[in-house]
């Protein structure tokens, strides 16, 4: 499908660079974080928690930034600053230029309706029904009993659950549930959608229909997404753009496309070996060792980020080279709707015919990491 | 009339029991109503008024907590006898049925704010955090989260509540209260009539058993947890 690279010299052309999808760099921020701290009281001791420290970030309007982190690492904070579920020990938080952190709790209520939130557990109440879980944010803003009929039931529409109104939460499976939290997150028209782990409680398929509808909304409603998450995989599958947050700290940010293909922290690589294709069979990675030895062969990863195939870049880098060049793994996927490879092979590991590899490859603008050994 | 001791007791007493029933009946209902309508608020106060919480207010629910506590940890002998001058600014007298009543929801009211504020306690804070999400006021959150997904739970408190009234009710003969417990004392004991004796514990049984099904039937149909 796609023209063999030929590997002379003057004839090497630069893979076209990730399409960005410039409307949407160029687009205003809706969410800012400037200088953003948040220090806990630790309970019971004079000691304090630096919850999150020196957080600056802008999430462009009608995006979807992830950000990941580890356990602790201040996701929750994070996302809750942007509601005023939490208030910021210093710095500013704002939403479509309106100062969150400096409202009085009255504005902070009305301001609240504008921002929806889903959560990990999608907190529904179990003793409303669907229809009545998706009314209650519109009970709580006094909309009367007839719109709010008309409102609800669209919503529901544009979940999937029509047929599920009059049903109560335990009546549901789990990807139901959120769909309804979804909706009701929806009711209130928000510019903007706080997703905290909205689907780390849900199987891998009914995630990937979560994660659908929230491409869906996104794009329909264009509607703000900041959703927060453990996987590499919810980033892939929704997120424009990535923050990689560690320590309270955001250690790495940009486009999704741009992070996988070049990820420049360790937290982010780590991150990025979970999914699979990107790391290493285990039982090659048991073998593995770090330093070259007579007999030993090299094993290389080699990202694609262009439109190219891998194939022929492969095979004529083995006859140019005369080196035998063995595919142990090879994944093409598509991340922000562009093709991403990556491909994990062994060549014998003499010193020469590594760098001569790494050389050729280099030469492509693919990129070559020597990950070790075998 | 028919005789519903079926001949074993003379007709003056089954007058005495049906009676004393009513009594029993008129004191833990007036009791339980005024009881609830002061410790349901109270309830919900001591639930949402820690630090940190809806209506933060860390002294008052602290205060509030050793009062309801000092209350609850009152025999309640004692306290009919404790709080005859109360009862008789309130009742007009100290002595009858409706004078018990005052006693009777003066002990009622601690126990069901504790009751409530339990139940109201185990509402997910995550339903908190959601109506807090989308704006609700702290009272809104009350009235329409907390208050409707803790009924069941509240339902199964005022039931236990209505059947400790039934036992506490049996000890305002002490203030000339009536009821069963004063009959069961009276004939059943001073009198050496085991009869009546064995006829009260039969009817508090039985109201006892019919107030428990009754609340455990409610709060099922209420609770809408399980799939069926
Ligand atoms: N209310 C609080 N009081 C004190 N410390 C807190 C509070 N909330 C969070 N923290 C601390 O702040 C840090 C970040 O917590 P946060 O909940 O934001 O992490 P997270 O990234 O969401 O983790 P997880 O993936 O486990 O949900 C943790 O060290 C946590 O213990
Ligand atoms: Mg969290």
């Amino acid at each position: 499908m796609n023209a063999p690279l030929i590997l002379s010299a003057d004839q090497v052309q630069t893979p076209s660079p990730a399409p960005l999808a410039p409307a949407q760099a160029a687009a205003r921020p809706i969410i800012r974080f400037e200088k953003v701290a948040k220090i806990f009281a630790a309970r019971g001791s004079n000691a304090q928690v630096a919850a999150l420290s020196d957080i600056t970030l802008d999430v462009p309007e009608g995006a979807i930034l992830g950000v990941i982190g580890r356990s602790g690492a201040g996701k929750s904070t994070l996302i809750r600053l942007v509601n005023g579920l939490e208030r910021a020990t210093s710095g500013r938080v704002t939403v479509d230029g309106v100062d969150i952190s400096a409202l009085d709790e009255k504005a902070l209520r009305a301001e609240r309706r504008s921002i929806g939130m889903i959560f990990q557990h999608f907190n529904l109440l179990a003793r409303r029904t669907a229809f009545d879980n998706v009314a209650l944010p519109l009970e709580i803003a006094g909309v009367p009993r007839r719109e709010i009929k008309a409102r609800v039931e669209p919503l529901l529409e544009l979940v999937g659950l029509s047929d599920k109104r009059d049903r109560y939460p335990a009546e549901l499976s789990g990807g139901q549930k959120q769909r309804v939290g979804i909706a009701r997150a929806l009711a209130t028209r928000p510019r903007v959608l706080l997703s905290d782990e909205a689907t780390s409680a849900l199987d891998p398929e009914t995630t990937n229909q979560i994660l659908a509808l929230l491409r869906k909304v996104n794009s329909e409603l264009n509607l703000t997404v900041l959703l927060i998450t453990h996987e590499m995989a919810v980033i892939k599958a929704v997120a424009d753009r990535v923050a990689v947050i560690d320590g309270g700290r955001i250690v790495e940010e940009g486009a999704t496309y741009d992070v996988f293909a070049a990820p420049q922290h360790a937290t982010t690589r780590s991150f990025l070996s979970a999914l699979t294709g990107q790391s290493l069979p285990p039982e090659l990675a048991d073998r593995l060792k770090p330093e070259p030895a007579e007999g030993r062969d090299a094993v290389l990863r080699i990202v694609f980020t262009g439109t190219h195939a891998s194939d022929p870049v492969l095979s004529r880098v083995s006859r140019l080279l005369s080196v035998d060049v063995n595919i142990i793994q090879a994944q093409v996927d598509e991340i922000a709707g562009a093709p991403f490879g990556v491909i994990i092979v062994s060549v014998p590991g003499d010193a020469a015919t590594v760098s001569a590899v790494v050389g050729a490859v280099e030469r492509l603008h693919l990129s070559a990491e020597v990950l070790g050994y075998v | 009339m028919f005789d519903l001791s079926f001949g074993l007791l003379p007709p003056a007493i089954v007058d005495l029991i049906i009676d004393a029933t009513q009594q029993t009946l008129y004191m833990v209902a007036v009791s339980g109503v005024l009881g609830t309508l002061a410790g349901l608020p109270l309830g919900v106060f001591l639930a949402t008024s820690r630090k940190g919480e809806l209506f933060a207010a860390p002294l008052a629910n602290h205060v509030l907590g050793l009062v309801v506590n000092a209350a609850r940890s009152t025999p309640f002998i004692i306290l009919v006898v404790a709080i005859i001058p109360f009862t008789r600014l309130v009742a007009g007298t100290s002595i009858g049925t409706n004078a018990a009543i005052v006693p009777l929801t003066v002990a009622a009211a601690p126990f069901i704010a504790r009751l409530i504020e339990a139940a109201i306690r185990e509402v997910d804070q995550g339903l908190v955090e959601a109506a807090r999400a989308m704006g609700a006021s702290p009272l809104q959150i009350v009235a329409k989260v907390l208050l409707p997904e803790a009924l069941p739970a509240i339902t199964l408190a005022l039931t236990l509540a209505a059947v400790s009234l039934l036992g506490y009710s049996a000890m305002v003969g002490a203030v000339g209260g009536g009821g069963l417990g004063d009959l069961g004392i009276r004939f059943g004991y001073q009198r050496f009539m085991p009869e009546v004796m064995a006829a009260v514990v039969i009817v508090l049984i039985l109201l006892v058993q019919g107030v428990q099904t009754l609340g455990d039937l409610i709060a099922r149909r209420l609770d809408k947890r399980s799939r069926s």
